[in-house]
């Protein structure tokens, strides 16, 4: 049976009726329209439907969308600022060609804006290992990494 | 890759939860975190027909400090991992896949799962550790060494739900936790979690060893555990009693780790987390 | 979003230019395939086979049928009125290749574990998974063979109708081999296996097929929109006039997008006799079942030297398990490897000798690099062998027998003219960044602390640039082909450039490298410049991006056809300002006279004057449009030097590495930050396949690789910081000097990696290592040496 629920997304109260096993990844995009967060694989691993749930990055295809009833959600089109301004990490990624292909870039921005809300300033190491649930093919992460480095140095509070 | 389909509660209070589970029979789930049980029900491997969410039942999540540790079992491995008070748990739940899984998962959750590859259960087991289990009967305590009887399988009834993970006080005793797999994200291909406490003399007072994935449940290493105690804690002797590690394991073997070499590998990481548990 | 920023002045090329398409894909705001969606939409799920090698004996779809949502199911039986099956593009004159029918729906048979069996339409993307879940197939199991030798070997059948499981032999040598291992003072032989991996880009691939009155829309993630469009209309009998085809934002590729997949026609077939538009989305697992898989060759590797190092004959005998059919290019790929077999050495007798193979596991085809990796690994391998063996250091040995830069061009034993090339000045860059005396020392200083660290290798050259007909094509290397590409160039009547590519990108830069080329030749600004791609719906004929051709192909041909703009404009201005065409030229984003600066157009004034004709010269057409074909005189062959440094830990078997060294030449850059980044995944892609990706089946040909938690593409944990440089050597084949450099990294890398193992296990007695790396093989060897 269907369920209703309430969600907030990029700031918006939003509702929504689901069938229970609806995925989050799927509410967000086939009935918000949101289709920044991607879904690359089937098990979890690739990290490219993260968005934050209740300020956490969160792999959006494991987690049903009742589960996310009365929370607070962040996709990637949230992420900019009202006027169109880049959020930090989306101008160190555009600056760092810290994309290829671009169709991991949501989930890494997410994950990595995630890392600096907790760490503001960590190591090549810390960042290295806050990425190892997002798979990217194109970058070997190297521009990935320096992205988020340079980010940190850049931006005193980034979330 | 979608679950099939089920029905779906969320009640507000551990009693209303087990009813329901009481009323559904063996063909329900307790839905915590999801990190073990959604990606199941991707692949379909887990077709349960009701999930009773616990995420609006008060009071399951955080640590309490009593001597040793209360924790809730909706506390989440990530809420574990950046509190570096909890010292072996912390480091730990750090190493469990990635950021974002640490973030849903819950440590109730891994426990009654049972996974013989994820690297709570070892913990637990090594720490003398325990479960608070609710039941249509009460509240019951379970043991880490009872807790765990096979392959997914837990000693946590149909109906059952792990209220609380308590460990007992891990004072005096030094830890070591050494995670094998192929890349940092994945399950374990072997870990082996050791805590040390040494004597006055400078010798082990006592040991316990944890092993993840060397058998369908985490087991303990006694025979290692065994040969340390009450031998003077130099490499020598960690070495000696390291070559136990693997003494009563049985292992499955896959493509990349035959059970030869996940013994092999037990007893180089016994090795390893009894020189980082010894001080 | 930081649009008001200046950009940067003429000349862009040259420049590290922040892409043009990243602010659609760091916002969110790209249109993937699965992003898109046509009302009356139907969803499409594949039932597949879940044996390796079976007769279908029935096909229940009654359950599927009942199934809320479900709307058709259709099989093999139902598509039988397609004209032809799919494609494999290749006939070589004189070469007989067995080629079984390869159904989009299995028509009877299934020969690998993914086959497609049947296809479950709805009205729900959860209904049709649902209903693919209860259509029951019956199999009735036959003989299953993966293992390649034994299927050559009197193995079970894979297509009992050919009789036998040999797809075809081809060979390609020079020189005369007996001679030259007869003058060897010292021949290593080795078994060398490239083993199978999945390309795996990070978007599935995916397809929305909408046919409406007799036309046919096709948007789908691939690197060929113009042949998919082109065989779509040889099986569907559609004219190509009604099929558009469209790439929209295409996540990734890696050659696994580079093919014609049955879910492209089944989408096409059932929106068009359903009358309503069908979309399938692959999920990761039918990835790893069911698109293409690359490598799976084992060689058998001879190379002969002289005691001083001078080598004298190479042959590799090549077994290509190709799996169960022959895909668009399956029996292609390990020919590409043997048009640089020898790599940069200098060796006058060289001979591949290719067997390809059936076996009950999905087709290999084009991955990144496709052939060249697997023949430079075999090349670059062998030579740290015969180091060890002749006691030379490898870099000696390289030095010794590279093709020295006055030979260029260089003509290989076998035919081949390598365009331009200096090996030497690699190699000499990539040892300024790496102090080899210094690691040595550190290397044995870190040996009596049990710690094993070891460098490895790899000097390569690739040949790329894919193209050209007079070589590849029919009467040629047998594609049944052109190899060349298009453009389109048009000014608007304001000065607005947009440039229709064939090329068809997915993640290269391609909107901001041809923006930079196109808005030097005009004095525009590159943000004024519009590069469309991936429709066939609007430029010429185009053949897609593959091959490392786009750059050194479909970028030149761009630049003839703005060079056709530049020279109209030119003849304009000059008719306009009464002066000779001849004396106008671009000086400072105008179209000027020379010698009086002051007098001059520029681009928006000419278009204006080409697209309001009151004032042009006599007969001179209006519109300020050209196109161009471009179809070069040779292939680029990029080339480098590499190094890996690794740290095994010996009681594990364990293998990190911990720096990564590349200098490579893929002549002048147009956009050096995009070159490196290309270089970093290439390198990852090979540190990849060396140390963690495996795709396995397993003796009863069950894929136990099938996910991404046992496909281990590396994490960002996994990999360092890489180290790049370059050297610039252009290639006299075309105007920009360019060369492809898409795959380089992929090419160069695995035996880099596999030498620094070998280096670092010396000690231990381990001489001589496959891939995959893993631990437990590693770990393995180190008791095998020392037992």
């Amino acid at each position: 049976m269907d369920v209703s629920m309430q969600v907030r997304v990029n700031g918006e109260s939003r509702e929504a009726t689901v069938p229970p096993r609806l995925l989050l990844v799927h509410l967000l995009r086939e009935q918000f329209g949101l289709t920044g967060a991607h879904v690359g694989c089937d098990t979890s691993s690739c990290g490219a439907c993260t968005v934050h749930l209740d300020g956490r990055a969160v792999k959006s295809c494991t987690i049903l969308a009742v589960q996310a009833d009365g929370a607070e959600v962040t996709t990637i089109e949230g992420l900019a600022a009202a006027d169109g301004e880049l959020h930090p990490m989306q101008q160190a990624f555009w600056e760092n060609h810290g994309l290829q292909c671009g169709y991991c870039t949501p989930g890494m921005i997410m994950a990595a804006t995630d890392l600096l809300a907790r760490n503001p300033h960590p190591s090549e190491d810390e960042v290295r290992h806050a990425l190892e649930g997002n798979l990217c093919r194109c970058t070997g992460y190297h521009n990935i990494v320096k992205a988020v480095l340079d980010c940190a140095e850049k931006t005193e509070v980034p979330a | 890759m979608i679950p099939a389909e089920f029905d779906y509660a969320a009640p507000e209070s551990l009693d209303d939860a087990i009813a329901l589970l009481v009323e559904a029979g063996d063909e329900a789930k307790v839905l915590a975190g999801g990190h073990s049980l959604i990606p199941m029900m991707k692949l379909r491997l887990s077709s349960p027909s009701l999930l009773v969410d616990l995420r609006r039942v008060p009071g399951l999540a955080g640590v309490e400090r009593n001597g040793g540790l209360r924790i809730g079992a909706m506390t989440c491995h990530a809420d574990l991992e950046h509190d570096s008070s909890l010292g072996l748990l912390s480091t730990v739940a750090g190493k469990i896949a990635d950021p974002q899984v640490r973030a849903r998962g819950t440590i109730g959750g891994s426990l009654a799962h049972g996974h013989p590859a994820s690297d709570l259960p070892a913990v637990l087991l090594a720490a003398d550790g325990s479960v608070v289990v609710r039941g249509p009967d009460g509240e019951r305590e379970v043991a880490a060494g009872d807790l765990f009887r096979g392959f997914l399988d837990t000693d946590v009834a149909a109906a059952e739900i792990v209220r609380e993970v308590r460990l007992p006080s891990l004072d005096g005793f030094g830890f070591g936790y050494q995670k094998f797999n192929r890349r940092s994200e994945d399950w374990a291909m072997v870990a082996v979690c050791a805590l040390v406490r040494v004597a006055a003399d400078g010798t082990c007072e006592d040991v316990r060893i944890g092993l993840t994935n060397m058998a369908t449940k985490p087991l303990r290493a006694r025979a290692a555990e065994d040969a340390l105690r009450g031998k003077p804690l130099d490499a020598a002797s960690i070495a000696a009693a390291a070559e136990e590690a693997a003494d009563g394991t049985d292992p499955s073997g896959d493509l990349n780790a035959t059970p030869d070499y996940k013994r092999h590998l037990a007893r180089v990481l016994c090795r390893r987390a009894l020189t980082e548990a010894a001080p | 979003m930081s649009t008001t920023e200046v950009p940067p002045a003429a000349p862009h090329v040259g420049r590290s230019l922040k892409r043009k398409e990243d602010p659609r894909l760091i916002t969110g705001r790209a249109s993937y395939v699965d992003d898109l969606t046509v009302p009356g939409l139907l969803h499409a799920a594949i039932v597949r086979s879940s044996e390796a090698h079976a007769r279908i004996v029935s096909v229940d779809t009654s359950a599927a049928l009942a199934h809320p949502g479900v709307v058709a199911v259709f099989t093999g039986e139902d598509m039988a009125d397609l004209l032809s099956p799919l494609p494999m593009a290749w006939v070589p004159p004189g070469v007989e290749v067995n080629n079984p029918e390869h159904w989009p729906l299995a028509r009877g048979e299934v020969n690998h574990v993914g086959d497609a069996v049947a296809v479950v339409l709805g009205d729900d993307r959860y209904a049709v998974i649902d209903g693919a879940e209860g259509v029951v197939v019956e199999y009735e199991s036959l003989p299953v063979v993966t293992d390649p030798e034994a299927a050559l070997a009197g193995g079970p059948l894979v297509h009992e109708s050919l009789a036998t499981n040999k797809v075809h032999e081809w060979s390609l040598g020079g020189g005369d081999l007996e001679a030259g291992f007869a003058a060897a003072d010292v021949i290593v032989e080795r078994r060398i296996v490239n083993h199978r991996t999945s390309g795996s880009p990070i978007e599935p691939r995916g397809v929305i097929a909408d046919y409406r009155t007799g036309s046919l829309t096709l948007h789908s993630s691939t690197q060929v929109p113009h042949f998919v469009r082109l065989f779509l209309a040889l099986m569907l009998g559609i004219s190509e006039e009604r099929i558009r085809v469209v790439a929209p934002e295409v996540g990734g590729g890696f050659g696994a997008k580079l093919q014609i997949y049955a879910e492209e026609v089944i989408a096409a077939w059932a929106a068009r006799k359903t009358g309503r538009p069908v979309k399938w989305i692959e999920t990761r697992t039918e990835h790893m079942a069911a698109s293409h898989h690359g490598r799976d060759q084992i060689a058998y590797v001879r190379l002969g030297a002289k005691s001083d190092g001078t080598l004298t004959a190479l042959h590799a005998r090549i077994i290509a398990d190709f799996g169960a059919y022959l895909m668009l290019l399956t029996p292609v790929i390990p020919s590409l490897g043997a048009f640089v077999m020898g790599g940069v050495y200098k060796i006058p007798a060289v001979q591949t000798d290719i067997t390809g193979v059936f076996t009950n596991k999905v087709s290999t085809d084009a991955i990144r690099g496709a052939g060249r990796p697997e023949a430079t690994h075999m090349v670059e391998v062998c030579m740290d062998q015969l180091a060890s063996e002749l006691q030379i250091d490898p870099v000696e040995l390289r030095r010794r027998n590279f093709i020295p830069k006055e030979d260029f061009p260089a003509t290989t034993a076998f035919g081949i003219v390598y365009d331009s090339g200096d090996y030497h000045a690699a190699l000499d860059k990539l040892l300024d960044h790496f102090d080899l005396d210094g690691f040595r020392a550190e290397q044995t200083e870190l040996r009596q602390r049990g710690i094993y660290r070891g460098v490895g290798f790899s000097t390569y050259t690739e040949i790329c640039g894919l193209a050209p007909s007079r070589v590849t094509g029919p009467s040629g290397f047998g594609l049944q082909t052109g190899l060349w590409e298009s453009a389109m160039v048009r000014v608007t009547v304001t000065g607005a450039v947009i440039v229709y590519t064939g090329s068809s990108p997915h993640g290269q830069g391609h909107e901001t490298t041809m923006a930079q080329v196109v808005a030097d030749r005009l004095g525009v600004d590159p943000q004024q410049v519009e590069i469309l791609h991936g429709d066939t719906g609007t430029g010429p004929m185009g053949l897609g991006t593959y091959g490392s051709r786009t750059t050194a192909v479909g970028t030149e041909s761009i630049a003839r056809a703005t060079e056709k703009i530049v020279d109209k404009a030119r003849r304009i201005v000059a008719h306009q300002l009464e002066a000779a065409p001849d004396d106008v030229e671009l000086i400072d984003g105008r179209f000027a006279v020379r010698g009086s600066p002051g007098k001059g157009m520029t681009l928006a004034e000419v278009s204006g004057a080409a697209h309001i004709p009151d004032n042009l010269p006599e007969g001179m057409e209006p519109g300020l449009e050209a196109t161009n074909f471009y179809d070069p005189e040779n292939f680029v062959f990029p080339f480098g030097a590499h190094a890996c440094i690794v740290e095994v830990d010996a009681d594990t078997g364990k293998v990190e590495v911990i720096r990564y060294l590349a200098v490579d030449d893929c002549g002048p850059a147009i956009n050096p930050m995009l070159i490196d980044g290309q270089i970093h995944g290439g390198i990852a892609h090979a540190i990849g396949q060396a140390l963690y990706e495996q795709i396995h089946y397993n003796d009863e040909g069950q894929l136990t690789t099938g996910t991404f938690l046992d496909y281990c593409l590396p994490t960002a944990a996994e990999l360092p910081t890489f180290e790049t440089d370059r050297t610039v050597t252009p290639s006299p084949v075309n105007s920009l000097g360019v060369k492809g450099i898409g795959e380089a990294g992929t090419i160069a890398g695995t035996p880099a990696v596999l030498n620094a193992v070998v280096d670092a296990l010396r000690p231990l007695g381990v001489t001589f290592l496959n891939m995959p790396l893993g631990s437990m093989a590693v770990w393995n060897a180190i008791q095998e040496a020392s037992a």
